[in-house]
């Protein structure tokens, strides 16, 4: 489980984060949404260790991931940014296998080399595995980053946007493997979306923010409601059943 | 949820890139073992052809200068590399935060406030042990820099260096036009890189610090390579960051004050082995990357003073030549690539 609890992260005299408290549970998927600047990104970095919150506390399955040691805290929860500018030229097996740096400092052990098989067979990335990155598509490199958190074996993921750059079609293949990742391997994952449609269709949670605070959240019958969204996007939201499934519309 | 193969356009690279791989073709352990065997090639020219009159005597000049050699090419080549990794710009080298310039400084200082003699009177064990210490001091304090207030970073870091390299440079200069050209004819000479006439004592103490600090460094290696992912993956991948950053900058400026208070100051030289290193590795990994940029800096000094001498019958600097060389090559790169 993970347990924020008062995290505010201020600059100077802006707070864009908090105090803000609350639990994750382990397990399924769980989406962040909101408006732009509602502080999602700031909130998941906190929570990934990549931001250092002016107060508060995290704990991920009672580990204080700001206190802990950071190699322990990378065999418990991985996190990956929007954006990844690598100055090696790296293939994607060979990024994927920095997955493994957690837990084999390096010099790779035969488990390690499955783990990277694995990883790339479960994105089939398989036959991309000796590219450079630099010769993919933008979808591909998405997958090949995921790949990598695959690799790393953690309970949890994070992920800001995987969305981020996507077509239609890679955006449903991305989400149906990160929904994969938390049936069939037992992931807990939480990630940024912006779409709240793909929230719906793929999470078993959303948490929306807005300006800094958790606004609503709950399962995804319980935010699906108009009035919800309507509040939280600061926006008319209308919700239609389609195939069973409630949909926003919010175009108009 | 099957992913089909990407379609027709998208194959084309793969192809290409598979070809080129075939092409470039040899192991990364083979071109290690070619570097070295050219190293060990010109090593041994330098160290025993051509020798003319007393092979004791002559051996053993050679066998001084060769320490110093491996002593600089190990220290500009590792400390670049490294300060690349940890700066993600393989145009950069360390000399960017001001060493030069603090060790041109102390040299000015030295002659302008006690005359041309001193610079000889004073060398010896206790004035290179300062010197570096000095030096290392100099970056310390920019350290201060990088992890006092908000707007910390390593870009401010380099920026302050560059500015105050730049502050001692012209106090220098403004101190070396007061001098008497004899004076200044004297100073002169320290202001380049000089590999021949480092005194044996040095040695060890040189070597030393140089063993230990590549050991420190060499335990990092794969560390290292998570570096070059970034900050932010390198953290999620269990690097506490800021810790590891301090280390190796330290380490960093330990090798190159060493080597500048050993044998002067050189700006490309440690760029061009970084550089013929990664070309000739092919491959981003420290373990591979490291010894190779010091097999090519030995090959660099050596090689490069066996050919000046014994081809050219030249007699001249060889740092002047690659550090020519070497800002030539840093020239070109940089006209090429467009941009920093």
């Amino acid at each position: 489980m993970i347990e924020f609890t008062d995290i505010r992260k201020s600059y100077g005299q802006d707070t864009v984060l908090g105090p803000v408290s609350g639990q994750i549970p382990a397990g399924g998927v769980t989406s962040l949404v909101g408006p732009n600047g509602a502080g999602k990104s700031t909130l998941l970095t906190i929570i990934g260790r990549l931001t250092e919150p002016t107060s508060g506390r995290v704990t991920v399955d009672g580990l204080d991931v700001h206190r802990a040691k950071s190699q322990e805290v990378a065999r418990t929860l991985s996190v990956l940014r929007q954006e990844n500018h690598f100055t090696a030229r790296v293939t994607v097996r060979e990024l994927v296998a920095f997955g493994r740096f957690p837990h084999s400092r390096g010099r790779l052990t035969p488990a390690c080399v499955a783990k990277i098989d694995e990883a790339l067979e479960f994105l089939h990335l398989g036959d991309l595995q000796h590219r450079h990155l630099d010769q993919l598509s933008g979808g591909q490199r998405q997958r090949a980053y995921v790949a990598m958190v695959v690799a790393q074996d953690t309970q949890y993921v994070l992920l800001d946007e995987p969305l981020n750059n996507l077509d239609m079609k890679h955006s449903v293949r991305m989400m149906g493997q990160l929904r994969r990742a938390a049936d069939e391997l037992g992931k807990t994952v939480v990630l940024i979306v912006h779409d709240i449609n793909f929230a719906a269709t793929y999470s078993d949670r959303i948490v929306a923010l807005r300006e800094g605070q958790i606004a609503a959240s709950g399962t995804v019958d319980a935010m699906m409601r108009a009035e919800v969204l309507t509040e939280v996007f600061d926006t008319p939201v209308q919700i239609h059943e389609v195939d069973g499934n409630r949909t926003a519309v919010y175009f108009r | 949820m099957s992913d089909t193969p990407m379609t027709a356009p998208s194959l084309a690279p793969t192809s290409a890139a598979l070809t080129k791989q075939a092409r470039r073709g040899m192991p990364v352990a083979a071109r290690l073992a070619v570097a070295a065997a050219l190293a060990a090639a010109s090593v041994a020219a330098f160290l025993l052809l051509f020798i003319e009159g007393s092979f004791d005597f002559a051996f053993e000049r050679r066998l001084t200068v060769f320490g110093t050699m491996v002593v600089v090419a190990f220290a500009q080549a590792v400390a670049t590399v490294v300060f690349q990794t940890i700066t993600h710009n393989r145009l950069l080298t360390p000399s960017i935060m001001g060493f030069d310039a603090v060790y041109i400084l102390m040299q000015t200082l030295l002659v302008s406030v006690f005359g041309g003699r001193v610079l000889a009177a004073t060398d010896g064990l206790p004035k290179l042990i300062t010197q570096t210490l000095l030096m290392v001091a100099f970056t310390m304090l920019l350290f201060g820099w990088l992890f006092s207030g908000r707007r910390g970073s390593l870009h401010v870091l380099l920026l302050v260096g560059v500015v105050l390299g730049l502050a001692f440079r012209s106090l220098s200069d403004f101190l070396q036009r007061l001098l008497s050209p004899a004076e200044y004819d004297v100073l002169s000479t320290r202001l380049f890189g000089r590999l021949s006439t480092a005194e044996p004592e040095y040695l060890p103490l040189a070597g030393g610090v140089c063993l230990v600090v590549g050991a420190v460094i060499w335990w990092r290696r794969y560390r290292l390579d998570t570096l070059l992912l970034g900050q932010e993956t390198a953290t999620n991948l269990g690097i506490t960051h800021k810790r590891e950053l301090t280390v190796l900058l330290l380490l960093v400026s330990v090798l190159i004050a060493m080597s500048t208070a050993l044998a002067g100051p050189m700006t490309f030289f440690g760029f061009l082995t970084a550089m013929l290193a990664y070309q000739f590795a092919g491959t981003h990994r420290h373990l591979i990357v490291l010894p190779m940029a010091f097999l090519i800096g030995l090959i660099t000094l050596t090689g490069g003073q066996f050919v000046m001498e014994h081809v050219f019958y030249a007699s001249g600097m060889l740092t002047v030549v690659i550090e020519f060389l070497g800002g030539a090559i840093f020239l070109a790169h940089l006209l090429r690539k467009g941009s920093l």
